[in-house]
């Protein structure tokens, strides 16, 4: 948590320090209007007394009043300023780093914690500096300021006050020993339930079918009654916080009038009028002290979880990116598109098997080279590593004649046309989507038109409201998932690189279109180098290279007819996908 | 379908509610939990009575102090055991309080965790009586909200807002009474005061609700903006669209900081102008109260007791001001719940009997209509007969109606017109559930939960042995597999294990196995493991397929040239009917479809 101050900026600290000062202010104007009862209160003990000074007293009460409440606005002003711009950097930092971040750190946290990083945590922050700024100052100033004011006059009754401090604060610490605990647990039972319901609700066609209608509802039943459970504990012993404050606080005035009655009995007469006075007061600035212990522990409450918030956004902004940036831009003049793999290896940072070993292979502008093999065989990995998701372990990655890691990040990926296996989609227009990014060449114009009827998506764009402008939803939700995976390779088409990266990207579309769709790009980009892992053989029998993997290694290379006499594993993908006469033929 | 009360999602803003949907949704809560309306009502009692005692104390307070003041010289002395009276009585009356408002609070505590159980348990119960045809129009994440968020904010309103808002109400109205009790003039001045204060703050808090709005919209638009980019990261940057990215994102946060400071400023701003509220309603009735005391209007005491009556009138104000907002979102909250609960139910089947018997396996489809919307039919008159051991192949492009005619044969869609037979008797004049058993089911979506990988295989057949378990095992090629897990057919799947796409997919063919039904429903169960993969588990579904009929849907048309039937199905018609060979010599669509498998790289 401390080390996330650090965040702070140097005028946030000064107006902290202006927080400080004002609160400061605020606490001697809040102690100054019982003080002045003090005054009214002895006026009117004291027989013979004018109107016209209790009027001026009053008078000098209310501007206290109204005092504090001007610095309380103040403060709070600059409060909420300093909580949001605050929450606003850490927002931008957390941000920007995971945009500098490679999927090697990428994978590391999870999209979906970095996500909760980005956003919940901030929120949690956020809410204990806002708080904080104001209570955690405010709270201890208060309680020193008013019991020293009265100490030397009321010993017990600073006693009493203490004990009330106390009770709080034993109240507060066994909920937080007991209670707190059971929260966390909530929260497990909590996402148990949602997870049991998920469940329930993407199978409902299995629990329907094998008519598991009661099956899944006891389990759900079992996690409700042991959710339910746990948050009666929680909320039954938290219903004992309220209570037992204000019973404390009715408790804590009558014993100090009854410790003033006491003393006024035994007082010379010159005493007793201040005594009384003093008394009045100071069953008000218990009532203070005490609100400003249970503020505190309210603090102490959320502290815990906004804790470890910071630590985890921490982790994050102390993650360097492993990937870092080479000199060049620009490919070697005349090696443009060429792709060459040198003796690559590959394996997970701790990970004891390497994923990719001994890959090395050739492509040539205008040639088509095909990856693949089964789950695992490591063909995604291998294209990952031409666009520098992740580094080769061993061996060099060649790009345009010179190693990947020799390029600047934009530099290397102005080449490239990647088309990953799931396709994305962003929020905004279908155009918005398809001219994305920028190829690093000025005045360039993203020829739309022309990109979606090659991705073969033009007559469902046409078909849209609105043509290229219909509106995209976050996740591309509006669109079928063949839809999304066009527009995805007709943003690849758009940008006009040098090389295009087909991740298994063709599983997803129906053979025709898939065929189709080959053809015509091969028409229109006959120079440009393809690099394609698939399943299909379909999609990949007229490779110019076909590069067979198995768990890693290159079992087979060649075109379609020489594997399908020389490969076994070929053979055997073949086997599964083709009739006894294609395999004759 | 009805839509009442738009779906609100976490962190989005809450639409403000009128009076009269707040009525409703509060009548049906209360009808929905009638059986907890008396602990409800005696734990309001108890609140009231709570509240009461409280009023009662500053009115002894009041006494202790006038009592205290004879001790001051030229006044008679104390007189300690009166006081000790007073005390006593103070104690006692701060300390019944004390237990009562426990009594009550854990009465409410209790009433709303069992309140919300039981309203997560009807929502599952709902969720399972709908139609599928409910799940095409919402969303899961939408019926999860329903019953997790929605039910959330009914429990914890119930449990912290009903009975602070009749707390309040009863403080309000009894501090009003004692003051006007003790002292009419010092009680004008409070209520006025307090009054003027309490006005100026309503109008600030109106004025900061288009902040409070401006700001949840910020954050859901800034969250929504995160959650896009980094799960699309890859894309991101290898479009080199990280600075335009950033652009949009700095620009979102900007103008979130504006509406975020804004709408933390102003709601920060009730705390301390509650407390001037409570401060000049004190300084007032003191100062006034003083020169009560001087003209000899009212004792010492009384300017005592309303010091503190003051804050117990202002008090109930801004908590009720507080309550607002939970119980409006309370109120929607409610209202989301019971249109889920409204929504109309599968048809009620207990009047049918299970009539189908030892089931031999014909299915006859007698000129079936079919639309998921009824104006717009997409099975317009379809008619085949297939007989016992039959494998059915379906195929066509994405969208032609393949599933449907599945589902229609599950019964998860009723049809609109024509009949379903199996053994020749029509399937709607059974119950579902018998229908249901007939069926053994693999789907593309292998569905595991997370469980021990003998209660996913035995799933709901609870009476079925460990042996036959191994047997289905074996016979699916996966107990070897099962054996090298570290705790065996024990091993807990979730999220952390690490199965591939076929082993998973092997595991829903066990479980089919269990259920041994003589008719076989095989969805696209192969299009999501690789090829090689796929022989295994094509091999295990042939093993699975004997002697059952089968329905094959297939996008892989290597899988399916062994069929005796395939049904080419486009645009929701049976274009073409007949085995492989037939097909291919017809050179229609089928053979297109076929051969467009094998068109190389131009």
């Amino acid at each position: 948590m401390r080390r996330i101050l650090h965040y702070l900026s140097r005028k946030q600290w000064l107006m902290i320090g202006l927080i400080v000062s004002l609160i400061i202010v605020q606490v001697w104007l809040d102690l100054k209007i019982p003080e002045l009862i003090t005054r009214i209160t002895a006026l009117v003990q004291t027989p013979g007394s004018l109107v016209s000074d209790i009027w001026q007293t009053g008078a000098i009460m209310m501007l206290a009043a109204f005092g504090s409440l001007v610095s309380a606005i103040v403060i709070g002003f600059l409060a909420a300023r300093i909580g949001a711009r605050f929450a606003q950097r850490l927002r931008s930092l957390l941000f920007n780093q995971v945009e500098s971040f490679s999927m090697q750190e990428i994978n590391r946290f999870s999209t979906a914690s970095l996500i909760t990083r980005s956003t919940n945590d901030i929120t949690q922050v956020l809410m204990i500096i806002v708080m904080g700024v104001q209570v955690l100052i405010k709270a201890p100033i208060m309680a020193v300021w008013a019991i020293s004011k009265i100490y030397d006059q009321g010993r017990e009754w600073t006693l009493v006050t203490a004990i009330g401090v106390l009770v709080v604060f034993v109240l507060v610490g066994l909920l937080i020993l007991f209670v707190m605990p059971k929260f966390r647990r909530m929260q497990i039972l909590t996402d148990n339930i949602t997870r049991v319901m998920r469940e329930n609700l993407t199978g409902l066609k299995v629990v329907r079918a094998y008519n598991a209608v009661a099956y899944q509802t006891a389990k759900f039943e079992a996690a409700n009654e042991e959710l339910t459970d746990t948050q009666l504990f929680t909320t039954r012993s938290m219903s004992l916080m309220m209570p037992v404050m204000s019973t404390m606080m009715g408790g804590i005035s009558v014993v100090i009038y009854w410790i003033g009655a006491r003393m006024i009995d035994s007082a010379a007469a010159a005493d007793k009028l201040p005594i009384f006075s003093n008394m009045v007061v100071f069953s008000n600035y218990a009532m203070q002290v005490i609100m400003s212990f249970m503020m505190l522990s309210m603090i102490f409450i959320m502290y815990p979880r906004a804790s470890v918030s910071a630590s985890r956004i921490n982790e994050v902004l102390d993650t360097e990116a492993e990937i870092l940036d080479g000199p060049y831009r620009d490919p070697v003049p005349g090696h443009e598109g060429e792709i060459e793999f040198r003796d690559v290896g590959f394996k997970y940072p701790d990970a004891s098997e390497y994923v990719l070993c001994q890959i090395s292979f050739q492509a040539k502008p205008g040639e088509t080279v095909a990856f693949i093999g089964s789950t695992g065989s490591g063909k995604s990995t291998l294209l990952n590593l031409i666009p520098r998701f992740f580094d080769a372990s061993e061996g060099e990655v060649l790009v345009g004649g010179r190693n990947v890691k020799d390029y600047t990040h934009r530099g290397l990926l102005n080449q490239i046309g990647y088309v990953p296996q799931r396709a994305v989609l962003f929020s905004g227009t279908v155009a918005s989507n398809i001219a994305y990014g920028d190829n690093g060449r000025a005045d360039f114009e993203f020829d739309i038109e022309q990109a979606l009827s090659v991705a073969q998506a033009k007559d469902f764009v046409d078909k849209m409201d609105g043509g290229v402008d219909a509106p995209i939803a976050r996740g591309g939700t509006n669109v079928s998932g063949g839809q999304k995976q066009r527009l995805s390779i007709a943003r690849a088409i758009a940008r006009k690189p040098d090389i295009y990266l087909f991740d298994d990207t063709f599983s997803a579309l129906d053979y025709q279109t898939d065929a189709k769709l080959r053809s015509e790009l091969k028409r229109v980009t006959g120079d440009v180098t393809t690099l394609i892992v698939a399943q299909r053989i379909g999609t990949i029998m007229g490779a110019d290279q076909i590069i067979v993997l198995d768990e890693g290694r290159i079992v087979g290379r060649g075109k379609h007819r020489e594997l399908l006499r020389d490969c076994r594993v070929y053979q055997e993908i073949a086997a599964s996908q083709l009739s006894e006469e294609e395999l004759a033929a | 379908m009805r839509r009442g009360f738009r779906q609100v999602r976490p962190g989005e803003k809450v639409e403000p509610l009128s009076v009269t949907n707040l009525k409703v949704a509060l009548k049906r809560l209360i009808e929905y939990n009638r059986r907890y309306l008396p602990a409800i009502v005696t734990a309001l009692i108890i609140a009231i009575l709570a509240a009461a005692f409280r009023i009662a104390g500053p009115n002894q307070l009041k006494i202790m102090a006038d009592e205290i003041a004879l001790g001051l010289p030229g006044a008679g002395g104390i007189d300690f055991p009166s006081i000790r009276r007073v005390a006593l009585i103070l104690a006692l009356l701060y300390g019944a309080g004390g237990v009562l408002s426990f009594l009550e609070n854990f009465i409410m505590a209790t009433v709303s965790a069992r309140i919300s159980q039981r309203m997560r348990s009807g929502v599952v119960d709902k969720l399972n009586k709908l139609p599928f045809k409910y799940f095409d129009q919402v969303s899961y994440g939408d019926v999860l909200s329903r019953m997790s968020n929605d039910v959330d904010a009914i429990g914890h309103s119930l449990n912290q807002n009903l009975d602070n808002l009749i707390v309040a109400a009863t403080m309000f109205v009894g501090s009003l009474v004692m003051m006007f009790y003790n002292s009419w003039i010092l009680a004008l001045v409070a209520v006025v005061s307090s009054v003027l204060g309490i006005f100026i703050m309503t109008r600030i808090m109106g004025r900061s609700q288009k902040y409070f709005i401006a700001q949840q919209e910020g954050l859901g638009s800034i969250n929504g903006h995160i959650e896009e980019i980094y799960s699309g990261h890859q894309v991101v940057k290898a479009y080199n669209a990280g600075r335009e990215v950033k652009a949009t994102f700095e620009g979102m946060n900007e103008s979130l900081y504006e509406s975020a400071w804004k709408s933390q400023f102003l709601s920060g701003m009730m705390m301390p102008l509650m407390h001037f509220v409570g401060n000049f309603g004190y300084v007032a009735v003191s100062v006034v109260g003083a020169v009560l005391v001087v003209r000899g209007v009212i004792s010492f005491g009384v300017i005592v007791a309303f010091m503190m009556y003051v804050r117990q009138f202002t008090q109930p104000l801004s908590q009720v001001a507080q309550s607002m907002q939970p119980l409006q979102r309370a109120a929607a909250a409610s209202g989301r719940v019971f249109e889920f609960f409204d929504e109309e139910e599968l048809m009620d089947e207990s009047h049918k009997y299970r009539s189908l018997g030892e089931v031999a396996g014909d299915v006859s489809f007698v000129n079936v209509r079919f639309g998921y919307d009824k104006a717009k039919p997409i099975i317009h008159d379809f008619s085949a007969e297939f007989k016992a051991g039959q494998k059915v192949a379906i195929v066509g492009p994405t969208g032609a109606g393949k599933t449907t005619l599945v589902n229609l044969l599950m019964r998860f869609y009723e049809i609109d017109g024509g009949e379903i037979k199996i053994d020749g008797i029509p399937i709607s004049q059974v119950p579902r559930e018998e229908v249901h058993d007939q069926f053994g089911m693999v789907l593309q979506d292998t569905w595991l939960f997370e469980g021990s990988v003998a209660d996913n295989i035995r799933y709901s057949k609870t009476e079925v042995s460990d042996e036959q378990i191994i047997q289905a095992a074996k016979a699916v090629g996966l107990h070897h597999f099962i054996q090298t897990l570290p705790q065996g057919y024990d091993t807990i799947l979730d999220e952390s294990s690490s199965l591939s796409a076929g082993q998973k997919q092997l595991i829903t063919i066990a479980r089919a196995m269990i259920e041994d039904a003589p008719l076989l429903i095989l969805d696209e169960a192969t299009s999501s493991v690789d090829t090689r993969t796929e022989q295994i588990v094509q091999r295990a579904m042939d093993r699975l397929s004997e002697g059952r009929t089968s329905f094959v849907i297939a996008h892989r048309l290597s899988t399916i040239k062994n069929a005796d039937i395939i049904l080419v199905m486009k645009d929701g018609d049976i274009i073409e009917q007949g085995n492989h060979e037939q097909l291919l010599a017809q050179d229609g669509f089928y053979a297109e479809l076929y051969n467009s498998q094998f068109e190389p790289v131009a």
